[in-house]
């Protein structure tokens, strides 16, 4: 068992705001989507806030620009629910509902110590390093990942939950 | 230049071999014996584990052991030798080409610059002008797709012909290759009875065919 997890930071630019008709496929998608990351082998965590729980009221660079961020216990978990399931069908369509942001990539990976949550405003600061950078073991992608980090012998081991002796 | 492309293409130049090699591929990663080669082959059992053992050699093929009747313990027999294709791609190109960089260049830009439709709309129109027959498992076949039915109505694709560059850009790719096979149906008119989605999973293309009428959405 490792001591970090995966931390995930999207970013998309919308065509029309979210309830114009033209983003209406993309609407109707959400909640399976999350609903199919909440259950995928390996989920974590993954932001979501205001009444529709989820993150698209959070915009934390430009007014049409979502995000999305997540927390893996590895890359092949993360990697099987965005490629290997329903996800990729919607994936696919993108373009249906989302410009092309205008940094480098849209996309960052990084290790975090499991336990922790990732904020948005880092997200937003390592997909700059990716931009900036390329990948490097603190900002990656799936086409360049890093490994964790190592974990020391004595690292403390995650938390149990209690159990009747 | 590393010879191992040229090394795996020329041990295929037999025959038998390329036969042997062919039946292994079609079973799309599930390990296979040289009795079922053998038998598939119309060729003896010693013969067949010579073709096999070479496309090992050659790194086409990699051997597994397990105990076929799924027993173990004693009395359970010797684990029977098995044979499955590698995950390694060979490619030959006389002169020097290289064209999968040139594919993942223009992959990238097209990521960049958003063009996706673009893209399918290309695969589509590609698909339709090679779609013809009236047979969909041949029509699959004649494009490296090895199709292999899956249950009633559903056929699953063992090959991905875009494979390596699927897994670095599955979403552009991925919608790319189902463009062009819901192109290939609409050519041969085979689109009045079947339908290919996006059914993605490990080991396989991502795409499937479904049986019309047995529509389930």
């Amino acid at each position: 068992m490792t001591g970090y997890h995966l931390a995930q930071f999207n970013a998309a630019r919308l065509r029309a705001p979210l309830d114009d008709p033209a983003t209406a496929g993309f609407v109707a998608g959400l909640d399976l989507m999350n609903a199919l990351a909440d259950r995928s082998p390996g989920f974590v965590w993954r932001l979501a806030e205001g009444p529709a729980g989820d993150a698209t009221t959070v915009r934390p660079t430009e007014p049409d620009v979502i995000v999305t961020l997540s927390v893996w216990e590895s890359v092949e978990a993360l990697r099987a629910f965005t490629y290997q399931s329903e996800h990729l069908d919607y994936l696919r369509r993108r373009r249906e509902w989302f410009v092309p942001l205008g940094y480098r990539a849209s996309l960052v990976l990084w290790w975090i110590p499991a336990g922790t949550l990732p904020t948005p405003e880092e997200g937003v600061a390592r997909l700059r390093a990716l931009g900036a950078n390329g990948p490097t073991p603190d900002a990656f992608t799936f086409r360049a990942p890093f490994p964790a980090p190592a974990t020391t012998d004595a690292a403390p081991p995650a938390p149990l939950p209690a159990r009747p002796a | 230049m590393d010879d191992s492309g040229l090394t795996a293409v020329s041990a295929l130049t037999d025959g038998v071999r390329r036969a042997a090699y062919r039946e292994v591929i079609a079973a799309g990663g599930a390990p296979v014996g040289r009795d079922e080669v053998a038998e598939a082959l119309g060729v003896g059992r010693t013969l067949a584990a010579h073709h096999l053992d070479k496309l090992v050699d050659a790194g086409l093929l990699e051997v597994t052991y397990a105990r076929r009747t799924g027993r173990s313990g004693p009395g359970a027999g010797r684990p029977a030798k098995l044979y499955r294709a590698t995950a390694a791609e060979h490619e030959v190109s006389v002169p020097p080409r290289a064209y999968r960089t040139a594919a993942e260049l223009l992959a990238e830009a097209v990521e960049r610059a958003g063009a996706d439709t673009a893209l399918f709309d290309a695969a589509r129109a590609h698909g339709t002008a090679e779609g013809a027959g009236n047979d969909v498992g041949a029509l699959l076949a004649a494009h490296g797709y090895l199709p292999s039915p899956a249950g009633e109505g559903r056929i699953e694709l063992r090959n991905c012909p875009f494979h390596r560059l699927a897994e670095q850009f599955p979403p552009l790719i991925c919608g790319m290759n189902l463009a062009m096979v819901r192109g290939l149906l609409e050519g041969s008119g085979l689109d009045r009875s079947w339908e290919a989605r996006m059914d993605a999973a490990p080991g396989r293309c991502c795409v499937t065919l479904a049986d019309s009428k047995n529509k389930s959405d």
